[in-house]
């Protein structure tokens, strides 16, 4: 796509995050997006483009009052609202709509009017992997990081040190679910979930949802908020089941999207100021770090290790807390890009002095698929 | 038997016979006749060449453990201790996800690349898993 002729004008959280038993995953979406529309000072009237995941943005639209002529269901998991962002940005740019609203709500904890995951049993995944026990992410994210920490030597002390440094974010944040400091020892003495995961290695539950509202660069300087400008983007996927990802110690999905989005940016690795790399469990941004170049193969656990992703370092790296720390209601994808829309702002809490360029990389399902947006707050 | 209180597959029509196989103590997998690709899970054609010349043929029941997790988190219907969930590559080159059997279910005894052969476990009279345990010699 072309760079910066899209911009994000409207971002917002739901008003509460962590457990919200008083309020249901359908009020959740409207809550942030009725947010985002204030951040944005629009009204559904506005808006004439809506995209969601999970559930239908028919739902969405209709529930806020909206009657768009651009819809997006795209729904490849907790990435899905990176490419909802970037097919907006198309959208856009071909004038199909004018003003996007994406959604993400999540009951994750609560569960009050949430969709219930379920796999058929005549599926691929049903047939040839549900039947050996696999439950959820738990037991399905974390099969190929043995094979990693095997290939490259990694201990479950280098995994442990992710959420380790992650949690130093999070105590900046005063909506980081987990705001207490966390040792290696920490990590490594909390409850075992799946060998070689413990629960300090495993993302929060928790209930929340996020909005973002996207529109024209030409248009976006007649808002209140300081444009955020889409610089690239990327998206790909590789299997819906883990099994058959094609290399345990490296996501194609990651590679092929993170290379579109850094082409597309016209970018060097050094030009970027702010990350976020989706982390449901601790191995991601390890992967997440490799895959998008920023480490040689076998080097991010070290990367992180040596202090160059915490508070301080040349790589400020998920930055609220991450899905370990700050809050994970399901398909965390948003929770990236709000972090990387209020560090273009300027706004967030734990904010890196003068970042300019930030990328928000997003997995969805099981390494199943992948989405990458790179950010700017420079005009062109 | 108790134990298979736990989900099962529904063959479709296109992997029926790698179920009908498992049911009869074979590990079936399918191959392209153009590029010679062994492939799995089953489908009707190569996905590495899109040919729809395959066959079906049986595979030796070697593998090797490529990785795998302890589950820790409560399945009743898989008994009261943490058991492994493993994915295996065979000896013909896929892999497929299994659960490492006859062996304890410890990080000590599984131990990445050592060698598996299959094990059919019944869990009805259509359905048999495929399993896998260390290989004897």
């Amino acid at each position: 796509m072309k760079q910066k002729t899209v911009a994000v004008v409207g971002a917002a959280e739901t008003t509460e995050m962590g457990k919200i038993p008083n309020t249901s995953q359908l009020m959740l979406h409207a809550d942030a997006a009725l947010n985002a529309m204030k951040d944005a000072g629009l009204t559904a009237k506005d808006i004439d483009g809506v995209a969601t995941a999970g559930d239908s943005p028919v739902e969405i639209a209709h529930y806020l009052g909206i009657t768009p002529t651009w819809v997006d269901g795209t729904s490849v998991g907790g990435c899905s609202f990176m490419l909802h962002v970037r097919h907006a940005a198309a959208a856009i740019n071909e004038g199909l709509c004018n003003t996007v609203l994406i959604t993400h709500a999540e009951s994750g904890r609560s569960r009050v009017g949430a969709r219930r995951f379920s796999r058929d049993p005549a599926s691929q995944s049903g047939q040839f992997e549900v039947p050996f026990g696999i439950t959820n992410p738990p037991t399905m994210f974390t099969i190929p990081a043995l094979r990693y920490m095997k290939q490259y030597g990694v201990t479950e002390g280098d995994v442990a040190h992710v959420a380790v440094v992650q949690r130093e974010w999070a105590s900046k944040n005063p909506r980081a679910s987990f705001r207490d400091l966390i040792t290696v020892d920490d990590v490594l003495n909390s409850k075992m979930i799946a060998w070689p995961f413990r629960l300090l290695m495993c993302c929060l539950v928790t209930d929340g949802g996020g909005a973002l509202i996207l529109t024209s660069a030409e248009r976006a300087k007649d808002f209140p908020q300081k444009p955020v400008y889409i610089l690239g983007t990327g998206e790909s996927c590789e299997t819906p089941m883990i099994s058959q990802m094609e290399d345990f110690t490296t996501s194609k999905a990651f590679r092929v999207s993170g290379k579109k989005a850094f082409d597309e940016a016209g970018i060097r690795h050094s030009d970027v100021d702010h990350l976020m790399i989706y982390d449901a469990f601790a191995h991601l941004p390890i992967y997440g770090l490799e895959d998008l170049g920023f480490c040689e193969r076998g080097e991010g656990a070290a990367f992180i290790r040596e202090g160059n992703t915490r508070p301080g370092g040349k790589l400020p790296l998920n930055t609220n807390g991450g899905g370990l720390s700050y809050m994970h209601s399901g398909m965390y994808g948003m929770y990236a890009l709000q972090e990387s829309v209020r560090q273009m702002r300027g706004i967030a809490p734990a904010q890196v002095p003068g970042a300019k360029i930030s990328i928000a990389h997003g997995v969805g399902g099981m390494f199943a698929a992948s989405g990458t947006i790179v950010f700017s707050n420079e005009p062109l | 038997m108790a134990e298979y209180n736990r989900p099962l597959p529904s063959p479709t029509p296109e992997t029926r016979h790698f179920w009908e196989g498992c049911r009869e103590g074979e590990l079936r997998l399918q191959r392209c006749t153009s590029c010679t690709e062994s492939y799995f899970p089953p489908r009707p054609f190569c996905p590495a060449c899109g040919s729809r010349e395959v066959e079906i043929y049986k595979a030796s029941g070697k593998a090797t453990l490529y990785s795998y997790i302890i589950n820790h988190r409560p399945r009743p219907d898989f008994g009261d201790q943490p058991h492994s969930i493993a994915v295996v590559e065979l000896a013909e080159g896929p892999r497929m996800m299994t659960n490492v059997v006859d062996c304890p279910q410890t990080p000590d005894a599984l131990t990445l690349d050592m060698p598996l052969e299959v094990t059919f476990e019944k869990a009805n009279d259509e359905i048999s898993l495929p399993k896998f345990r260390p290989a004897k010699g």
